[in-house]
């Protein structure tokens, strides 16, 4: 009837998120932002490894707004067992609890790591790459938020083209973040040849449960991705998260996919394309490719980007 | 006491920090008024029944239903559904066919007998209604659902009104007809037929109140010069004798002439079909697009070989034929172009219209008359004649079984508050569930389900219900505008865990930490929750 998280028609099939016995990994009371993607992807997302784990799990988390917001002395937010160390490492952190569960022959523990897109593309690649390539047996989970927030929306190897931040403030001649730099993490998983990498969204719960699920259960190195709006950094309005997640899939800014052993196994079709003009313009950090003195081509370098992963994940094409 | 090892805070301390403080907006449960329960004449609650049939649950979805309207099965066949003109749907795939549906579930409950519940109480008041039409009917049933007497004087051999003397058979069944109308008289309603009152004073004195309910009966009459020996029948008159008087019913032979362009000239048309007529046509003053009859049964009258033959009045009947005047419209003036055609015809059915009969109430004068012998009732359906009230065809208004139905309610309702002394409290003008309010994604597409009618040129019933799957994935159609349907997206959104749900699914804001995101309202797929300015302290 309806595609919405829970359904009462069809309780069997309901996500973890809309079941009255959630464990709520991370409680109330935290200090994330009105409508913080952030906070509601690792949510969902511990929820539902604790949920397929019967609880078995720990989670080391890299610096970050997801950090901070969560355990300003003397709160913490988390009902999961959770260790902080710096903002890059977070992934060799992970990869030394790992050893240790094993050494304690403890193969029920599964370890997560998680940080923002700072954290995981720019800072802690290096310990990222060493998890992937020694195949440690990780989860990996990147809240993609497309800059560093926690410090004041500086831009990371993450952050879209022509979007403005802090460090990328549109002038004359440069109109934000330039469109030729950038790296897709997704991808340099794939190419490190891991068990599993996939992405996600907070727009598709079910999907991104799935996901968690299917990487939970499996041994060696895996990593996802989840596209976690920021109302803050973006200049957009706290109710939107949720839907610039769907809008940014409809439009082919971010594909959805799942990889295994370095090849693409699954592919999320758009059943109904949208331009990418819909996707940018509730979005005070695009708001520079918008108005009176806006350029058009500036949209159009973007919906090349776009119409690029339609072609090459063949996005609204047949199986 | 003690951490354990390397362990610095406990979990959940954050709880503490009470964010709710934060919020300028604060999301609300709402009921929003969906636009099916809006335009329905009988103020059916659409959406709530449609609600309980999505889950199955079918007797309750059927006692939704009685709760507005006695007649389920009828009103299936008959009623010209305006709900389904309003229903949301329309913009994104196709209305709900919320007729069927209805019609399907009131079948339901005659197959398995489900009755009213007999009233307990007793007002020791009594009610005259006058009239056992859908509005007279409608009145008794909530009359004596607020536990008064109930007394019914009809003119006619038997009840239903025009739903039984106007309404053809093919359409809706005397089956169908007397099991709705006998369930309603198992409420222990006294019942006079062959009763015509002539001068409504003389039956004041044994009653607390009274409804006229007398519909618009007489056939509207005009004077159009006709040659002896041809056949004229009023198409009020023919339906009656189809039923009461068949020997009564004239031959009409095989080319048949219907004069008119509503509802009623349709079904005379294709009553005469069924008669044996080969060529009928239907001759309307007015251009097509003025008729008043509805599209879908033009239609049917169209798949049934009746021909309209617009901008045309009849100037002369003769015996075997009429004469034709044609007209054309000048600026919207209706005006005799000079032209004549002779059309050949045995018979010829007026259907021009009805009306009260103004006489019986002639002697009370408190009671006003307004255009078309209508008789004139305030907001309170009363007449200027204290207690005594109105509704129904005889009063003005749109002339449907569902609108006799709706004013037979809501003159239940005002009849009972006066037999109380009471006022009835103003409604509140309603926040609507519109378009605009859905979230559109989180709907599958999925086409409405139709079922042929049958064509074929009896009496027998040519429209069908749903088989019981059928209704449960129909209903699954709605939309559930404005109400919640416990989807749990606001709950499982929410950044913050500042929802509650029970054990039971029902939900909760918990506004120690809703920090007023406004992500739920904007995220619930039918518009159920609603932001509104939060002055906290
Ligand atoms: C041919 C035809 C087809 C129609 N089709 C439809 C349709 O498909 N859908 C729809 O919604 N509407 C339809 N209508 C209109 C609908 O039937 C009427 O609007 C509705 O029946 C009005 O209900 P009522 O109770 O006010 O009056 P009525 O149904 O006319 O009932 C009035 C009752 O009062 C009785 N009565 C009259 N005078 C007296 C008296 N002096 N003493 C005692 N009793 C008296 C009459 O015998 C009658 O039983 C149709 C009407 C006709 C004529
Ligand atoms: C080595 C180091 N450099 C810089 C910082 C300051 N710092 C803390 S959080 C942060 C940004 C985090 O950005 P991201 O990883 O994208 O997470 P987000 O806050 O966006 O969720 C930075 C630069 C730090 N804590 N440690
Ligand atoms: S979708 Fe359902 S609630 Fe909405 S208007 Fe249509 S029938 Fe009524
Ligand atoms: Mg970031």
């Amino acid at each position: 009837m309806s595609l919405t998280v829970g359904d009462r028609l069809n309780k069997a099939e309901e996500a973890v998120q809309a079941r009255v016995k959630r464990h709520n990994s991370l409680t109330s009371g935290h200090r994330a932002c009105q409508g913080c993607g952030e906070a509601l992807a690792a949510r969902c997302a511990l929820d539902a490894a604790y949920n397929a784990t019967g609880g078995k799990i720990v989670v080391v988390n890299a610096t970050g707004c997801l950090e901070v917001f969560t355990t300003p002395y003397p709160d913490n937010a988390w009902g999961v067992p959770w260790l902080h160390s710096l903002f890059g490492n977070a992934p060799a952190v992970a990869t030394g609890a790992a050893a240790a569960f094993a050494a304690r022959g403890d193969h029920e523990m599964r370890v997560i790591a998680q940080g923002g897109d700072g954290g995981t593309t720019d800072i802690g690649m290096g310990c990222l790459s060493g998890m992937f390539e020694r195949n440690d047996d990780v989860l990996y989970i990147c809240y993609n938020n497309e800059a560093y927030m926690n410090t004041g929306v500086q831009r990371s190897s993450s952050t879209p083209a022509l979007s403005r931040t802090a460090t990328t403030f549109p002038i004359k001649q440069y109109m934000g973040n330039d469109p030729m730099s950038g790296k897709c993490v997704p991808k340099i998983a794939m190419a490190h040849g891991i068990p599993y990498v996939a992405t996600a969204t907070i727009g598709d719960i079910r999907d991104f449960e799935r996901k968690v699920v299917k990487a939970i259960h499996m041994r060696g190195a895996r990593y996802i991705e989840v596209y976690s709006p920021c109302p803050l950094g973006w200049g957009s309005q706290p109710c939107d998260t949720v839907r610039l997640a769907r809008l940014v899939v409809r439009c082919g800014l971010y594909p959805l996919f799942e990889a295994e052993n370095g090849k693409i196994s699954s592919v999320t079709k758009i059943e109904n394309l949208i331009p990418v003009e819909d996707y940018l313009r509730p979005q005070k950090r695009f708001a520079h490719l918008f108005g009176k003195n806006a350029d058009p081509e500036h949209i159009k370098v973007i919906q090349k980007i776009a119409d690029a992963n339609i072609e090459e994940y063949n996005l609204t094409g047949g199986c | 006491m003690p951490k354990p090892y390397a362990t610095v805070q406990d979990a959940r301390t954050s709880l503490q920090n009470k964010t709710g403080t934060w919020r300028t907006m604060r999301p609300e449960y709402v009921h929003r008024m969906p636009p099916c329960n809006l335009m329905c004449p009988a103020g059916e609650n659409i959406q709530l029944w449609l609600a309980h049939a999505q889950e199955g649950k079918l007797r309750e979805a059927w006692e939704v239903m009685v709760d507005a309207n006695p007649f389920p099965a009828i009103m299936g066949r008959v009623c010209y559904h305006t709900c389904e003109l309003a229903c949301n749907r329309t913009h994104f795939d196709g209305a709900v066919n919320i007729n069927r549906l209805e019609r399907s579930i009131g079948d339901v409950a005659l197959n398995k007998g489900w009755s009213f519940p007999v009233p307990t109480r007793s007002t020791g008041k009594k009610v005259l209604v006058i009239g056992g039409g859908p509005s007279g009917l409608s009145a008794a049933y909530f009359l004596r659902r607020f536990g008064h007497s109930v007394t019914i004087y009809e003119a006619n051999h038997k009840l239903g009104g025009a739903m039984r003397y106007g309404i053809p058979r093919y359409r809706l069944s005397t089956a169908v007809l007397d099991a709705e109308i006998d369930r309603l008289l198992a409420l222990g309603i006294e019942v006079e037929c062959d009763k015509r009152v002539s001068d409504v004073a003389q039956e004041l004195q044994n009653f607390d109140a009274v409804y006229l309910a007398m519909g618009a009966s007489l056939a509207v009459q005009i004077n159009i010069p006709t040659d002896e020996g041809a056949t004229v029948i009023d198409a009020i008159e023919m339906f009656r004798c189809l039923e009461n008087d068949k020997d009564k019913m004239p031959a009409l032979g095989k080319t048949v002439i219907v004069y008119g362009g509503g509802n009623s000239a349709i079904d005379a048309a294709r009553t005469a079909r069924r008669l044996g007529a080969d060529k009928v046509q239907i001759v309307y003053r007015r251009a097509m697009e003025h008729m008043r009859a509805h599209d879908s049964e033009i239609k049917e009258a169209l798949a049934e070989g009746v021909e309209i033959l617009c901008l045309r009045t009849i100037g002369h009947i003769h015996k075997g034929s009429v004469s034709i005047n044609k007209m054309e419209l000048q600026n919207n003036e209706l005006v005799n172009t000079g032209q004549v055609e002779t059309l050949q015809a045995d018979s010829v059915i007026y259907a021009i219209g009805q009306q009260p009969d103004e006489k019986v109430v002639l002697s009370i004068s408190d009671i006003l008359i307004g255009e078309g012998s209508t008789i004139i009732v305030d907001k309170n359906m009363m007449t200027g004649a204290k207690g005594i009230f109105a509704g129904g065809d005889i009063v003005p208004g749109k002339r449907t079984v569902t609108d006799a139905i709706g004013m037979g309610k809501k003159a239940a309702r005002c009849i009972d508050a006066f037999l109380n002394g009471k006022e009835i409290p103003a409604k509140p003008s309603p926040d609507i569930a519109t378009f605009k309010k859905l979230q559109l994604d989180y709907y599958p597409k999925s086409p409405r389900i139709d079922v042929e009618p049958k064509v074929n040129l009896t009496f027998e019933e040519a429209n069908l219900s749903y088989d019981d799957p059928k209704v449960i994935l129909e209903a699954r159609r709605c939309f559930s505008c404005g109400n919640c349907y416990h989807c749990n997206n606001c709950y499982a959104y929410c950044p913050d865990n500042a929802i509650i749900q029970h054990e039971d699914g029902s939900l909760e804001f918990n506004y120690e930490y809703c920090k007023g995101c406004g992500l739920c309202a904007v995220e619930c797929p039918c518009g159920a929750i609603k932001m509104v300015p939060d002055d906290q302290q």
